[in-house]
């Protein structure tokens, strides 16, 4: 097995994701988060056969389960775990409970982790979900116009479009692929076709950013098991292998805006851990609450130099089917945002991919996956960043 | 040339009259550091005693060196713009009213990158100031605006959402025997005001200042005796609507003992224009003003309570006087507190003594009369919710709030 | 006579004023606030104007009933001073509101009419002489008579009433010879003005200062002050009734002041 780049890192040692359970959002729940985490744990146990009672390790990520710790999802759910495990850190929730879970289940501390990312979106929800998100948020951005995280992210896409010479059109091709390929996921929110014209045309939210460039807030779930492989072939299940993984938060406090992620500092150790190089990776899911961000991902994690991304999605194809497959299901960008389990999204559609499950929107041949996260526009900047690599059989 | 913006046409009565609504009010204890200096007008941020490293947002320890001796202190307020957008759409219905919003992150000079509501002419790269300013629900946020170019910033609706500007509003200054009243009837229509409306008590006596107040123009001369419940209720009943900004200037200062049996009439003399005056005032032009607070661009806006620095610490030799004046201070805290979400800003000046004939006998610096008006309309203008007047009454801040015992032992010298 | 005419003074004046041959004429201005009161330098003890203070109106603090508190000096109004009012008079029997012999709160006037002179002259004094004259022409003033300065100063209001310069009150009253003269050849019951006091504007000057105040209080005399309406009194004839509150050692009381008039 290969280590990492300096040799230190042990390698993750035959876990597996199995299960791949995504719900169909909806763009406004009459249900508390809770019943979606009910909702997630039936899907579990039907995709794998494996009963709830028999989960003993439990990762959950949720903005919306107050006044509820995760441990309270064991009573109410009538599970019985040792292992418990709370993810707050907004879209990097489900790359670090991968983490966490696979060196659990290397040292036996756990043996079958569910991880569980759900979160509901009452009429008003998001408004208080913005409204309080963070103290820094609270005290020094929201008061400001009330923006919410549009207009972090407006000022990002700004100094990013300012420094790279990046245009509308650039982000466009990006939001419009991902449109066509919600078109071929059945649970994506966004079903019409949208040109680029339409993307350019749209309503104007926080300039630079249309209507687009954001991602629609929606409840729904997304869940996955985690598990050694020998627990997996006991149940005579099949998954994706876990090959590497890293994660970083207030990377570059002192860049004066944002315009690279934690990625970067570690993106080596990520194909280094798997014994890959990114022209290996068949299909990349990244995290695209906004477009500015998945050009950051595409230039942090290796598929094109700094600044170059405009360039890249003109000259790529970023649909299921072309030059470089990226996130298959339409993204949050098409799907929705369901809350924290935007970051699980891509997770889950890449267990699928490398397992040759993805139904509609699988990519071809697909055995080699990437997923991104980030996540907490604490103040400024998005602080969490991190990303695993995926195989399939044969990898 | 600063070309004045015009004054809102006459209200449309078949309109309804718009409702005031909060900004996010939430912030942390932290944060609230910065509610002082927003409210005495300065721009000041956490600071490390430490390190001297300047900290944004407000923190618990420093970020460099992890002192927690971080004190909110003056700073340089320039800065460059890194980015400037423009807020269409907001999820918060206060805001929902006032779009577009522009806001921008900003380099300080003097360390943390801020965010900020600026002025529609600030595009990234220019430099800016930044001032703290209290918003619409009373809590602090940071508006910037070029470093060069016009310094009046009243054609941005939003910054008028953070001032009390009197330009075009409708003033009432309720004790006209305040020697004040004349200089800050003048400044208020140097800085645009519509009308000043000046309550005089008991109009059977002489009035010297009457003619030079009518020589004004757009001063109205009327009856108020602020002890008198039914003179409040009645100039209510014709200018309660009408009164945007409230400048309580009851003035009743009589030297005395509290060992004297004539204290207790004095005493009562001045609660009664001054305390009570203000309770009567609250009673009758309070529920008005506070239903006006967002009544287009000439809303109800400010009240202003004129203090002695004595409302803190009783001066000795004028005990009944210091005790009307800790009484309105905390009524101002009362009337502060109710008129939270009404956007009304509720200001308190403290003055030291002034120049008048009952202080005579004092030793300058005294605070000029006209001097205290200017500074009113300053504070007004800029925002504020405090100021201090005068070279006396800074001192005292100072000192007061570095050790009241100190102070307190020093007056008995004087 | 029939046996259904009425014999007894009570029996007679009741038919009279039920006849109307006996008219009741109200002296007393309203009290209300905003009314000019005496006016002392600002160093010195006030005296409280009327404050008029809601309890309840039919509202959240008494549902079906209004009341008032009301404050005001004892020497507010249409009022009367009592002899303990002044020094002079602080050692006399009988000297406050609530000792005042109920027999003379029913008295005859004199009514003298300066109002031309006053018009004229603010500070108009009546003198011993002007006087003399009212009594060539009405008969002598009779002992224990209230005697009335007509003005027609209670016509006026605010500031014209108060008729403040900065050299003080100017409003007509009667001077230190008449006041010594009344009280001791006349022994008047009291003074009535139509101004703030029973002392001119600027009695202050005379000697002695305030010579109403001086003699009619140190004689255990009354004044009545701010009255109204003088000028529907005759010049003789008049029955007063005037009768304070009865104020625990008060000094002096708003009161209604009434006179009975034959037509």
């Amino acid at each position: 097995m290969p280590l990492s780049r300096n040799g230190n890192r042990q390698p993750y040692n035959d876990i597996y994701a199995v299960a791949p359970v995504s719900l169909t959002y909806q763009r406004y729940s009459t249900q508390p988060a809770q019943w979606w985490i009910g909702a997630a744990l039936r899907g579990l146990v039907a995709a794998s056969g494996i009963p709830h009672t028999a989960y003993d390790g439990l990762s959950l990520a949720s903005f919306t389960l107050g006044p509820d710790p995760a441990i309270a999802m064991t009573q109410h759910f009538g599970m019985t775990t040792r292992w418990i495990d709370s993810m707050a850190m907004g879209g990097a929730s489900g790359i670090a409970s991968i983490r966490r879970a696979a060196r659990a289940l290397e040292a036996g501390d756990v043996d079958i982790v569910a991880c569980i990312a759900a979160d509901t979106n009452y009429t008003d929800t998001f408004r208080q979900l913005l409204a309080g998100f963070s103290r820094f948020s609270q005290d020094a951005v929201y008061p400001h116009g009330a923006g919410g995280a549009n207009a972090s992210f407006a000022h990002l896409t700004n100094a990013y479009m300012d420094r790279f010479g990046v245009t509308r059109e650039d982000f466009g091709r990006i939001c419009v692929a991902q449109r066509q390929n919600a078109l071929r996921n059945p649970r994506a929110i966004m079903k019409k076709p949208m040109s680029l014209d339409d993307y350019l045309g749209a309503r104007p939210i926080v300039d630079p950013l249309g209507l687009f460039d954001c991602v629609m807030p929606v409840a729904g779930a997304e869940a996955f098991l985690l598990m050694r492989g020998e627990t997996m072939r006991t149940h005579g299940l099949t998954g994706a292998r876990l090959l590497s993984s890293i994660e970083r938060h207030n990377a570059f406090p002192d860049d004066p805006v944002q315009y690279r992620g934690g990625w970067a500092l570690d993106v080596d150790e990520l194909y280094g851990m798997a014994g890959v190089s990114p022209d290996d990776v068949d299909v990349v899911q990244t995290y695209d609450d906004y477009p500015v961000i998945v050009m950051m991902q595409f230039e942090d994690l290796g598929f094109c130099p700094k600044g170059e991304s405009a360039r890249f999605v003109s000259d790529n194809d970023l649909t299921i089917d072309g030059s470089f497959p990226h996130n298959t299901t339409g993204g949050q960008l098409s799907a929705g945002q369901a809350g924290a389990a935007g970051g699980h999204l891509g997770i889950v559609e890449t267990i699928r991919q490398v397992t040759g499950s993805a139904g509609t929107t699988q990519v071809e041949g697909a055995r080699l996956g990437l997923a991104s996260g980030f996540g907490m526009i604490n103040y400024d900047r998005g602080l969490a960043s991190g990303a695993v690599l995926f195989g399939g059989e044969g990898i | 040339m600063i070309v004045q913006r015009q004054r809102p046409p006459r209200k449309n009565p078949l309109q309804r009259t718009a409702a005031p609504l909060q900004p996010p009010a939430r912030r942390s204890r932290a944060a609230q550091g910065l509610t002082r200096a927003a409210a005495q007008g300065q721009f000041a941020l956490h600071t490390c005693q430490a390190c001297q490293a300047v900290s944004y947002p407000p923190r618990d320890a420093c970020p460099k060196c992890l002192s927690e001796n971080l004190i909110v202190a003056p700073v340089p307020n320039g800065g460059t713009i890194l980015s400037v957008t423009t807020i269409q759409i907001s999820g918060e219905p206060y805001f929902r009213r006032l779009v577009p919003a522009r806001q921008a992150l900003i380099a300080l000079d003097c360390g943390p990158t801020i965010v900020a509501e600026v002025r529609p002419d600030c595009a990234a790269g220019i430099r800016v100031r930044a001032s703290l300013q209290l918003d619409k629900a009373g809590q602090p946020v940071i508006y910037a605006r070029p470093e060069h170019g016009d310094a009046n910033s009243d054609s941005d609706p939003h910054w008028r959402e953070l001032v009390a500007d009197p330009l075009h509003r409708r003033c009432l200054i309720t004790d006209g025997r305040n020697p004040v009243a004349l200089p800050l009837a003048k400044a208020l229509l140097a800085a645009g005001a519509a009308k000043v409306v000046v309550g005089i008590s008991e109009r059977w006596k002489p009035f010297a200042e009457a003619a030079k107040l009518e020589a004004l123009g757009s001063v109205e001369l009327v009856d108020l005796d602020l002890a008198d419940d039914q003179s409040v209720s009645a100039l209510a009943s014709d200018y309660g609507a009408k009164t945007d900004i409230l400048l309580h200037t009851a003035l009743h200062l009589r030297p005395g003992s509290v060992f004297s049996g004539a204290e207790l009439l004095k005493a009562r003399d001045a609660m009664e224009v001054s305390y009570f005056g203000a309770l009567r005032l609250a009673h009758h032009f309070g529920p008005v003003m506070r239903s006006r607070g967002a009544d287009r661009d000439n809303s109800a806006a400010a009240w202003v309570n004129l203090l002695s620095i004595f409302a803190h610490l009783s001066w000795p030799g004028f005990a009944a006087y210091s005790a009307t004046q800790a009484a309105s201070l905390s009524f101002s805290q009362a009337l502060r507190a109710e008129m939270r979400g009404s956007g009304v800003r509720v200001l308190d000046v403290f003055t030291g003594p002034m120049e008048i004939d009952w202080l005579e006998h004092l030793p300058p610096p005294k605070v000029q009369p006209s001097a205290v008006a200017n500074e009113i309309v300053a504070a007004l203008k800029g925002g504020e919710e405090e100021r201090w007047v005068g070279d006396v009454a800074k001192d005292f801040r100072e000192r007061f709030t570095a050790n009241p015992k100190e102070i307190e032992r020093d007056l008995w010298q004087q | 006579m029939t046996m259904n005419e009425p014999t007894s003074p009570i029996a007679l004046m009741t038919a009279a004023l039920a006849s109307g041959k006996v008219r009741v004429v109200d002296l007393t201005q309203t009290l209300e606030p905003g009314g000019p009161t005496i006016v002392m330098p600002p160093e010195l003890g006030q005296s409280w104007p009327v404050r008029i203070e809601p309890i309840s109106r039919y509202d959240d603090s008494g549902p079906a009933w209004y009341w008032n508190n009301i404050s005001f000096g004892e020497h507010t109004g249409t009022h009367l001073d009592a002899p303990i009012h002044w020094i002079t008079g602080r050692y006399l029997p009988h000297n406050s509101v609530d000792t005042m012999p109920t027999s003379l709160m029913v008295a005859p006037a004199c009514v003298i009419d300066c109002s031309a002179e006053s018009a004229t002259d603010a500070d108009f004094l009546v003198t011993v002489d002007f006087v003399e004259k009212w009594e060539a022409q009405h008969g002598r003033i009779p002992p224990g008579s209230w005697v009335l300065l007509r003005t027609d100063w209670s016509l006026k209001r605010g500031a014209a009433y108060a008729n403040l310069d900065d050299t003080g009150a100017h409003t007509p009253g009667p001077d230190a010879e008449l006041m010594r003269w009344l009280v001791e050849e006349r022994d008047v019951l009291g003074v009535g003005t139509e101004t703030i006091g029973t002392d001119a504007g600027q009695g202050g000057h005379l000697d002695p200062p305030y010579p109403a105040h001086h003699y009619l209080h140190g004689a255990g005399k009354y004044g009545l002050q701010c009255l109204a309406k003088l000028d529907a009194l005759p010049a003789k004839g008049a029955l007063i009734i005037a009768a304070p509150l009865k104020i625990r050692e008060g000094s002096g009381s708003p009161l209604r002041v009434i006179a009975l008039v034959e037509d």
